[in-house]
C-alpha cells in the first residue's frame, strides 16, 4: 500500500516536471530574443562631404535607420507576444512590419560600410580578385558604374540598387530591389556586395529630384576594400573568375 | 483604327482636363504640364514656395516628358505589331501617366487658405463624410494614420466608390492611380506622401506634414467632383 502510494507521487511529480519542461521549452528561445541597436557610423558625419553632406548624413543615421531599429524591435516584441499566445492571424499580420522595418536595419547597416570617407579609401578601385571578376563581367569597373547608375535611376518610387555576389551561379549581378526589400528577396544566394540607398531621403536636400547626380558623385565615397573583403569570403570556398 | 478611336474619346477628355497637342498624322495624343492655380508660395506655409516650384516644375514635368517618350515608343511598336514592346512599355506608361493623372488632381486639391484652402466641405459631401467616417477630423484622422503608414512611396486618397455608392480612404503605391485599386474609384482628394513631397520642409517627419497639409486642402473641389459623380 505504502510503496503504491510512493510509486503515485513519484509519477505524479515526474508529470509535472514533464509539463513544466514542455512549456519551458518555448519560453526561453523567446525570451532570448535579441533586439536591433543603431550601429555607429564609422567616420564623422561630415566625413563623406562633398559627395554626401552632413546634413544628410545625420538625418539619414539618427533619424531614418534609428526608426527602423526602434520599429522593427517593437514589432518583434508584438511577434513574441502573439507567438506566446498562439496568435497566428496576429503572427502573419505583423510580417509586414518585420520585413519593412528589418529590412530597413539590415540594408542601412550594409551602407554604413559601403562609405568611406576619401582619405580612408573611399573611391580607391578594387584590387584583386574582386576587379577581375568584375572586368570578367561587366567588361570594367567602368561598365559596372554605368549598369548600377542606370538601373538606379530607374528604380521607380523607393528602393535600391545593388551590387552581389550569387553564390550559386559564381557571378557577380546587378539587381534593384523595393522599398526596403534586402538583395535576399531577389534570390536566396545573392550576397550584397554594395548597395545604394535610392530612396529620396538619400539625397534630396542636396540633389533635390536630380538623383542621377547623386549616383555620378557617390562613386567617390564608395568602400570597395569592404566589398573586396566580403567577395573574398564568400569566394574561398568557390571556384569564380 | 484602334489608336485613332482611342485619340478621339482621349481627345474630348483630353480638351477638357490638360492641355494637349497631337503629335502628327497619327493621331497620338501627347500632354503638357498644367498650370498651378496659385503661386509657388501661396500654399505656405503649410507647404513651402521651394517644394511648389520642385515638385511642379521638375517632378510633374519629368513624369509629363517621360509619359510623353513612352506613348510616342508604343505608337511606334503598335504599328510594327511588336507585341513583345508594347508589354515592355506598360510599367513606363503606368508609371509616369499615372504621375501625370495623380499630381494632375493634387494641384487641384490644394488652394491658398485665401482662396478657401483649409475650409470644411458644406453639402452633400459634408454630409456623406459625417455618416462614413463620424466626423470631418475622423476622416483626417484616418487619412493622416494611413498616409503616415505608406511604406515606401506613395499616396493616400478620399474616393467614391461609385457602385457600392460610399466614401473610401485608400492608399496606393508609387503612382499608381486610385482606380488600380477599384475601376469604381473616383478621387476626391489625394495627399502625395512621397519623400520629394515633404522633406525639404519636415524633413523625415511625414505626419506633421500630414498634419498641416489639410490647411490648404481645396474642399470645394472635392465637392464639386462628388456631387458631379453623385447626379
Amino acid at each position: 500500500m505504502t510503496t503504491t502510494v510512493i510509486i503515485i507521487i513519484f509519477l505524479a511529480i515526474f508529470a509535472t516536471s514533464l509539463h513544466n519542461a514542455r512549456g519551458a521549452t518555448m519560453e526561453p528561445c523567446l525570451e532570448s530574443m535579441k533586439t536591433a541597436s543603431l550601429p555607429d557610423l564609422p567616420y564623422a558625419y561630415d566625413a563623406l562631404e562633398p559627395a554626401i553632406s552632413e546634413e544628410i548624413m545625420r538625418l539619414h543615421h539618427q533619424k531614418h535607420h534609428q526608426t527602423y531599429v526602434t520599429q522593427y524591435n517593437k514589432a518583434l516584441n508584438s511577434l513574441r507576444s502573439a507567438m506566446a499566445d498562439g496568435d497566428h492571424s496576429s503572427v502573419v499580420k505583423l510580417q509586414s512590419l518585420i520585413k519593412f522595418n528589418g529590412g530597413g536595419h539590415v540594408n542601412h547597416a550594409i551602407f554604413w560600410k559601403n562609405l568611406a570617407p576619401v582619405h580612408e579609401g573611399g573611391g580607391k578601385p578594387p584590387h584583386e580578385p574582386l576587379s577581375s571578376a568584375i572586368d570578367a563581367h561587366f567588361g570594367s569597373l567602368e561598365g559596372l558604374i554605368q549598369k548600377m547608375n542606370a538601373e538606379g535611376a530607374a528604380v521607380q518610387g523607393s528602393g535600391w540598387v545593388w551590387f552581389g555576389l550569387d553564390r550559386e551561379l559564381k557571378r557577380l549581378v546587378v539587381e534593384t530591389t523595393a522599398n526596403q526589400d534586402p538583395l535576399v528577396t531577389k534570390g536566396s544566394h545573392l550576397v550584397p556586395l554594395i548597395g545604394i540607398d535610392v530612396w529620396e531621403h538619400a539625397y534630396y536636400p542636396q540633389y533635390k529630384n536630380a538623383r542621377a547626380e547623386y549616383l555620378k558623385n557617390i562613386w567617390t565615397v564608395i568602400n570597395w576594400k569592404y566589398a573586396s573583403d566580403v567577395f573574398e569570403k564568400h569566394t574561398r570556398d568557390l571556384d569564380i573568375n | 483604327m484602334a489608336i485613332r478611336c482611342v485619340a478621339s474619346r482621349k481627345t474630348l477628355a483630353g480638351l477638357k482636363e490638360t492641355s494637349s497637342r497631337f503629335l502628327g498624322f497619327r493621331g497620338i495624343q501627347t500632354f503638357t504640364l498644367p498650370d498651378l492655380p496659385y503661386d509657388y508660395g501661396a500654399l505656405e506655409p503649410a507647404i513651402s514656395g521651394e517644394i511648389m516650384q520642385i515638385h511642379h516644375q521638375k517632378h510633374h514635368q519629368a513624369y509629363v516628358t517621360n509619359y510623353n517618350n513612352a506613348l510616342e515608343q508604343l505608337d511606334q511598336a503598335v504599328n510594327k505589331g511588336d507585341a513583345s514592346t508594347v508589354v515592355k512599355l506598360q510599367s513606363a506608361i503606368k508609371f509616369n501617366g499615372g504621375g501625370h493623372v495623380n499630381h494632375s488632381i493634387f494641384w487641384k486639391n490644394l488652394a491658398p487658405v485665401n482662396e478657401g484652402g483649409g475650409e470644411p466641405p458644406k453639402g452633400s459631401l459634408g454630409s456623406a463624410i459625417d455618416t462614413h467616417f463620424g466626423s470631418l477630423e475622423g476622416l483626417v484622422k484616418k487619412m493622416s494614420a494611413e498616409g503616415a503608414a505608406v511604406q515606401g512611396s506613395g499616396w493616400v486618397w478620399l474616393g467614391l466608390d461609385k457602385e457600392l455608392k460610399k466614401l473610401v480612404v485608400d492608399t496606393t503605391a508609387n503612382q499608381d492611380p486610385l482606380v488600380t485599386k477599384g475601376g469604381s474609384l473616383v478621387p476626391l482628394v489625394g495627399i502625395d506622401v512621397w519623400e520629394h513631397a515633404y522633406y525639404l520642409q519636415y524633413k523625415n517627419v511625414r505626419p506633421e506634414y500630414l498634419k498641416n497639409v489639410w490647411k490648404v486642402i481645396n474642399w470645394k473641389y472635392a465637392s464639386e467632383v462628388y456631387e458631379k459623380e453623385c447626379n
